[in-house]
């Protein structure tokens, strides 16, 4: 790619990650929440990727780690509903304290999906677009 | 500690574990203790009655449920026990078949994602939890399908796609118009304000009746294309020969086993009878329906010369007995429909599992270039001798039980045709099988397979499990025995849209 891209998304890739990080952490704040958070982090990735390219081995290396991600991500998510099992007996139940509302530290275990469908949403579509990139008949 | 949540969590569990784990072993261990546990448990839910589970402890406010519900009633426990049943034993099969493909972890973790959408579909009392569900199982397949990543199956995959994402969208689009309607989600409560505004709209009698009837007769529309596309039943069939042949054998399997009638017939007729009402005119859609599947599927299959494509035509004819039996609504036709959904399950599997142990050993699906294989495969061959009797409804075997009792109920509703057409499509199921027979198990042993050797323990080990099912199942029928299962399923059924009373309480 010729020079303007390369600098432009130098600059803007890690903004996009924050933001993505942001949409994440406030999910139970604002509009958004994980899958979109996720998907803008995925975003700057792709953006990288498409902008300086790479050798084809370290892109497979990438790949299998965002595919770790992707699998971390649905397992944590898994976790946190089997937790409500084992504690309260009951699937699901947001067995953390509740906090004070409209905070950052408050609903419960809503936060800590957030992340798992960011990790899982992220992974999932890096791993896509990867996929794609090395695919070779 | 409740055990109805297990059913989802325990796959899911062992499915993200396995995307994440390579050792082969460890897969093939793993998969098959999460589904021998599944089965377990499957059992041991037999002895509750109606089990209502709560997601996230949401209770219902003012009556009016909020959360997501997870319902076990009669009909539930019928189909988690025949899933199960099937899950294992194809696991089972894979550990020996799987060897031959690439990626064996990955297999397992789509077949447990799978088998966690069913158990879902299943279980779930909220209608879109039900979509999403039955989503996860449908796309975990139509990987499943593309798993050999031949031409061939790439293209049955794709087709298999594009049908079922159409049939999805008409799920879809039925589910929303049912959500503006009543204004909720959950199947009871739907089911409560559909018998109210029924009942209003009969006495008022106005404008705002015909609307009420005409919407309900077009979300049931939808949802028989989309339902019926997922259960392959005759004019939405077209997608089921090509995807179910092309998938492994454990997994052809499952899909004709068991997805379809998850996916496709239980959740038609848990709608049809308990969401809106069963109607003589959905009764007559279903019966000629049914009747189109029976002898659409088994014309088709009569001329077939590719094992695992005939046995894919045979499903769809067998859908056809399960769907006129459960279309006629009386007590006798209900258990003979949900009878022969079980049976079809059991040697239709063991059907496809003979055909993989084939295809394992000699390499070729056709049926021209087998012959004699029971001299060198006595398990095989005996196996789907007992399956092929049984299907074709030969007195000892389950089939012969479910046919007669769907020809009785035939007869006793004064639908004298369709038994008549219940009893030729037999008679062709029957000939077709002797085909198949005749050219691939007896006969004089082709000289190309002098050197081929039985399939190794695992793979016969649930082959002949399943045949043993086949022979004994019969038994299913006895009074005694028929209380545990098959009754309380009928009960679900037969009451109707007094479904929701006893959810709602």
């Amino acid at each position: 790619m010729s020079e303007i891209v390369k600098t432009v998304s130098r600059i803007f890739a890690p903004l996009i990650i924050v933001f993505g990080i942001y949409i994440t952490l406030h999910g139970h704040l604002t509009p958004g929440g994980g899958f979109a958070g996720g998907i803008i982090v995925a975003g700057a990735i792709i953006l990288l990727v498409l902008a300086f390219g790479g050798e084809k081995e370290r892109l497979i290396q990438e790949r299998r780690t965002t595919s770790r991600l992707e699998s971390s991500g649905i397992l944590l998510f898994w976790l946190v509903g089997s937790l409500g099992l084992l504690i309260g007996g009951i699937f699901f139940l947001n067995f953390l304290g509740k906090g004070i509302p409209f905070t950052i530290f408050s609903s419960g275990i809503i936060p800590i999906c957030n992340i798992a469908i960011a990790a899982e949403v992220g992974g999932a579509i890096s791993t896509i677009l990867l996929a794609l990139v090395l695919f070779e008949r | 500690m409740s055990y109805i949540p297990l059913f989802i969590i325990l796959p899911l569990f062992g499915a993200f574990v396995l995307s994440l784990v390579r050792t082969r072993r460890f897969g093939d261990i793993f998969a098959n203790i999460i589904n021998l546990s599944l089965f377990i448990l499957s059992l041991i839910i037999i002895r509750f009655g109606t089990i209502v589970y709560k997601i996230g402890g949401w209770e219902p406010v003012n009556g009016i449920p909020i959360g997501i519900y997870w319902v076990k009633d009669g009909l539930s426990t019928l189909m988690l026990i025949i899933v199960n049943l099937i899950a294992l034993m194809s696991t089972i099969f894979s550990v020996n078949y799987m060897e031959r493909f690439t990626e064996k972890n990955r297999y397992y973790c789509l077949f447990l994602l799978m088998l966690a959408g069913m158990n879902g579909v299943i279980l779930s009392g909220d209608m879109f939890n039900l979509f999403v569900f039955l989503e996860i199982a449908a796309i975990s397949s139509y990987s499943l399908v593309a798993f050999g990543t031949e031409s061939e199956e790439l293209e049955a995959a794709f087709k298999y796609q594009v049908m079922g994402t159409i049939a999805s969208s008409f799920i879809l689009l039925g589910i929303a118009l049912l959500y503006s309607y009543t204004g909720t989600l959950n199947m009871a409560d739907m089911a409560r304000v559909i018998a109210i505004k029924n009942s209003e709209s009969g006495i008022l009698n106005s404008v705002s009746s015909i609307s009420h009837f005409q919407l309900v007769n077009f979300v049931c529309g939808l949802f028989i294309m989309g339902f019926g596309m997922k259960a392959a039943i005759v004019p939405f069939h077209a997608w089921l020969p090509d995807a179910h042949p092309s998938a492994p054998a454990p997994i052809s399997a499952m899909l004709s086993g068991v997805l379809i009638k998850a996916l496709g017939v239980y959740v038609l007729i848990r709608i049809v009878f308990n969401i809106t009402g069963m109607t003589p005119v959905f009764s007559n859609i279903l019966l000629v329906l049914g009747t189109l599947s029976i002898m659409g599927g088994v014309v088709s299959a009569i001329g077939q010369w590719d094992f695992k494509r005939l046995l894919a035509y045979h499903s769809i004819s067998q859908v056809g007995y399960i769907i006129l039996g459960i279309g006629l609504g009386t007590p006798l036709g209900i258990l003979g429909g949900l009878f022969h959904l079980l049976n079809h399950s059991v040697f239709k599997s063991l059907l496809f599992l003979n055909s993989g142990a084939v295809v394992y050993a000699t390499g070729t699906r056709d049926l021209k270039q087998m012959g004699g294989l029971n001299k060198r495969m006595p398990v095989t061959g005996n196996s789907s001798f007992i399956a092929s009797m049984s299907i074709a409804g030969v007195p000892p075997f389950n089939g012969f039980w479910s046919k007669l009792i769907i020809i009785i109920a035939c007869i006793q509703a004064n639908r004298i045709g369709f038994a008549i057409w219940a009893i030729i499509g037999s008679i062709l199921t029957l000939a077709s099988f002797m085909k198949v027979q005749r050219y691939a198990f007896f006969g004089p042993l082709n000289e190309k397979w002098k050197g081929i050797k039985e399939v190794p323990g695992f793979m016969r080990v649930s082959m002949v499990l399943l045949a043993i099912l086949c022979i004994g199942m019969g038994l299913l029928l006895l009074p005694q025995v028929r209380e545990v299962l098959l009754n309380p399923a009928v009960e679900v059924l037969e009451n109707g849209i007094e479904y929701a009373k006893t959810i709602l309480l």
